[in-house]
């Protein structure tokens, strides 16, 4: 498509933005917003296929190709948005329009871009972790379904999911990485109960989930039975995704970029940072957000262009955990005993919250691929170096 | 633009490395400073260099040059890097060139640039006065005399200066040293009486003259720029030799890093390849992500200078801070995973790691350029 008709898409976002984003949900991000509008903002966003954006009309999506995706996706970071993803989104959707049946696209896919089921991952079991092809969680054939029983841990948002895509053992006597199916299933029956888990920044936002008897349809199985592995891994890939981050902001808040937010706990004397240590510190952590930003895009330019195969879905996991961890280090250095609040007098809200993100972003080098093993596979698949 | 090579620079790099491996292996570097070759390049390449329009490749066409723009001199600079090729970019191109281009008049540029270009005419530029890069640092006067200039003061590590026709020097007009206001640029030709040039070695096999004004007399119409106003030409200047020099860096890290993949693949201890050791596998592919991330930065920088953008300077301190780590990272990395066989001189990675850390000390390392990037965006 030309240019001008991006320039006039991105016209039409923008008035369509100005009519239906009430002001005060231009705030970068979705915690704490009056339920209300989200839910408005929500529809609103449903009506246009834009929650996403560059799925087939026919599922729901908005039919864009790359380039408006790209402008809308602009226009919304622009005017700080909240955005409206979701595993579905993220991860199961892109998977499931790349294997699933036609009538597994048609009975999940739309349900997911009007933002109307809420699924949850469940992959990770107490003895599956990054050994994940170990998992011991069965499914047995009975008549049109499987039966299931078994074992998922540090499932995010199972407490609140209408339907799980889950990783079971359908074949026991074959090697670990050919007996695994993946499956989809209501959470909202007999056999499935759970367990939420508090984590460390006091919230318990992911659960033990237990499977004794629950029933999935076998017509859900995405993909070969007993080939689940692979799509398993697709699936990590779209989870392992970035685009390269905040974009400078907080992570969490993003209501200011990290340099703000250190320069003024730290104070800015004659133009320097008060402290020329964090100034060395900030500098590199701007430098490093810059840098994976344009990596990140590079790799898709590169792509675009048929200039590379190499993957760097990994790299980009490793080094956007790292720098949201260092965001949050230098950020806790700069309050210094500020940063220690849990509750009570003497904390603003904007202290608390960096004590809260301090602990939340040490899952970033845990979840979806731990940062070791994510250097396991750039050593194994990127450098090719022989195990 | 973006960060990716185009048709014709992807058609310059295939070219730049077949010139390069065919004319220029590592142990032609070596051959040059094993003979103490006074010039300490080769001539002869040099100007097919230029006969190819690699020289003045950012050079605008009326003074020779092919007005490519940085991006593409950044192609020929990464194979440079490859083969550690000491020919003089960063003295002549980077800041001898820059220089006159920036801020010499159009009589001046068409004295010097066209032959510049063709290969036939080396320059330098003469600032640094103390071990640690301080540009403003400068004590060398440059006292008014008649309608001239007369120049006293001593330069050291000048890039390429035993061998420069003309030195690019830095003076102090007023003020004193370390600030901004007060400085001139002056081009004096070597053999100007009072010029003493001494040729010193550095540890990468490349040169540095310690170079002694004693009086020098120098013509109104040679400086390049606005009296007292140097420092801004100065910056501008700087700027764009830093981000060259990354470019070279990254050629030299890229190569550096595949041989020592290379050797991780094939040395066997404990009845094993060494590249099975988990600490070694994690440790090369952090590499990788350095290398990977230093080379964003540069494309950036680059593509900043050629697109006209007015953020040059905060990137090429962006990208002479990641490249100077790079730089210290592999260098240190490629010697300990090849073991004794890395410290021995006739193991071509030692020259490497020597020639990445001269990269990295020179034009500021990591430190001066995140100082310089904090003060740019305001904090
Ligand atoms: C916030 C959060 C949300 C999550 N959400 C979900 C979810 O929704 N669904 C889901 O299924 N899972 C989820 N997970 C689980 C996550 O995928 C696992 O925690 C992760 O894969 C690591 O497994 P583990 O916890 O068993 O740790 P382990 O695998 O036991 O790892 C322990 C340590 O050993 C290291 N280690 C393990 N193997 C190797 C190796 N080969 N080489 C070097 N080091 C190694 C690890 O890097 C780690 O440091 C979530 C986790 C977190 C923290």
């Amino acid at each position: 498509m030309s240019s001008t008709s991006i320039e006039e898409f991105r016209q039409e976002v923008r008035s369509w933005l100005e009519k239906n984003l009430p002001q005060e949900l231009r705030v970068g991000s979705r915690k704490g917003l009056p339920k209300d509008s989200l839910r408005k903002w929500t529809e609103a966003l449903v009506s246009r296929g834009w929650i996403t954006p560059e799925w087939p009309t026919e599922y729901g999506g908005g039919g864009l190709d790359r380039k408006h995706a790209a402008a809308l996706k602009a226009e919304l970071k622009a005017i700080r948005a909240p955005m409206i993803t979701s595993f579905g989104t993220m991860m199961l959707g892109p998977t499931l329009l790349e294997f699933g049946t036609d009538e597994q696209k048609q009975e999940f896919l739309p349900q997911i871009s009007r933002h109307e089921v809420v699924w949850c991952q469940g992959y990770s079991e107490p003895g599956a972790g990054s050994d994940l092809a170990s998992l011991q969680t069965r499914a047995v054939r009975d008549g049109d379904d499987y039966v299931i029983t078994g074992q998922k841990i540090w499932t995010t948002g199972a407490d609140k999911a209408d339907w799980i895509f889950c990783l079971v053992r359908t074949d026991l006597a074959a090697p670990k990485h050919e007996g695994i199916s993946f499956i989809l299933f209501p959470m909202h029956q007999p056999g499935v109960e759970v367990s939420p888990l508090t984590l460390i920044d006091g919230s318990a936002d992911f659960s033990q989930v237990f499977f004794d008897g629950a029933r999935a349809q076998a017509k859900h199985v995405v993909g070969p039975v007993n080939g689940g592995w692979t799509i398993a891994k697709r699936l990590l890939q779209h989870e392992r995704t970035t685009d390269g981050g905040s974009e400078g902001g907080i992570t969490g808040a993003m209501k200011e970029t990290l340099a703000d937010f250190v320069k003024r706990e730290v104070g800015v004397e004659n133009g320097v940072l008060a402290d020329p240590q964090l100034r060395q510190r900030l500098a590199q952590q701007e430098i490093e957000a810059k840098a994976l930003k344009l990596t990140m895009r590079r790799a898709r330019e590169e792509a675009r262009a048929g200039q590379t195969a190499r993957d760097i879905g990994s790299l980009g996991k490793y080094r956007w955990a790292n720098m949201v961890q260092g965001e949050q280090n230098l950020a806790m250095l700069a309050l210094g005993t500020q940063g220690l609040g849990w509750s009570g007098p003497g904390f603003e809200d904007t202290h608390l919250e960096r004590t809260r993100a301090w602990l939340t972003t040490r899952a970033d080098s845990i979840w979806g691929g731990t940062n070791e093993v994510q250097l396991n596979v750039i050593a194994k698949r990127v450098l090719e170096i022989p195990e | 633009m973006g960060l990716i090579l185009t048709e014709d620079q992807l058609i310059l790099r295939n070219m730049a490395k077949s010139f390069f491996d065919e004319k220029s292996p590592v142990e032609r570097m070596r051959r040059l400073r094993d003979s103490q070759d006074t010039t300490g390049y080769s001539r002869e390449l040099w100007r097919e260099m230029g006969g190819l329009g690699w020289i003045g490749i950012t050079f605008p066409e009326s003074v020779g040059g092919a007005d490519m723009g940085y991006s593409a001199l950044g192609v020929v600079l990464r194979e440079c890097g490859r083969v550690l090729a000491p020919e003089p970019f960063v003295s002549t191109v980077l800041l001898g060139g820059n220089a006159l281009l920036i801020g010499g008049s159009d009589k001046l540029q068409e004295e010097l640039l066209p032959k510049v270009s063709s290969g036939e005419r080396t320059l330098c530029l003469a600032f640094q006065e103390q071990g640690r890069f301080a540009p403003y640092a400068v004590s060398t006067s440059a006292a008014s005399d008649g309608g001239g200039f007369r120049v006293r003061g001593e330069k050291r590590f000048v890039l390429d200066g035993h061998v420069s026709d003309q030195i690019v020097t830095v003076a102090r007009t007023a003020g004193s040293s370390g600030e901004r206001a007060g400085l001139t640029v002056l081009v004096v030709d070597a053999d100007t009486p009072g010029v003493t040039v001494e040729r010193s070695e550095l540890l990468d096999g490349r040169n540095a003259a310690y170079i002694k004004f004693d009086d020098v007399a120098v013509d109104a119409e040679r400086v390049l720029g606005e009296v007292d106003c140097g420092a801004a030409l100065l910056d501008a200047v700087f700027d764009r030799a830093t981000i060259g020099l990354c470019a070279e860096m990254v050629g030299s890290f890229e190569e550096a890093f595949e041989r020592t993949l290379e050797y991780l693949k094939m040395r066997e201890q404990f009845g094993v390849k060494i590249g099975t050791f988990q600490a070694l596998r994690h440790r090369a592919a952090h590499m990788f992500g350095e290398i990977e991330f230093a080379r964003s930065v540069v494309l950036d920088a680059q593509s900043a200078i050629d697109d006209g953008r007015d953020d040059v300077a905060e990137c090429a301190s962006a990208a002479k801070a990641r490249c100077s780590d790079v730089a210290h990272l592999i260098g240190g990395e490629a010697i300990q995973m090849h073991g004794g066989i890395g410290m021995t001189d006739e193991e071509e990675i030692g020259l490497f790691a020597k020639r990445l850390k001269a990269a990295e000390l020179t034009l500021g390392d990591a430190n001066y350029h995140r100082n310089r990037f904090a003060g740019l965006r305001g904090y």
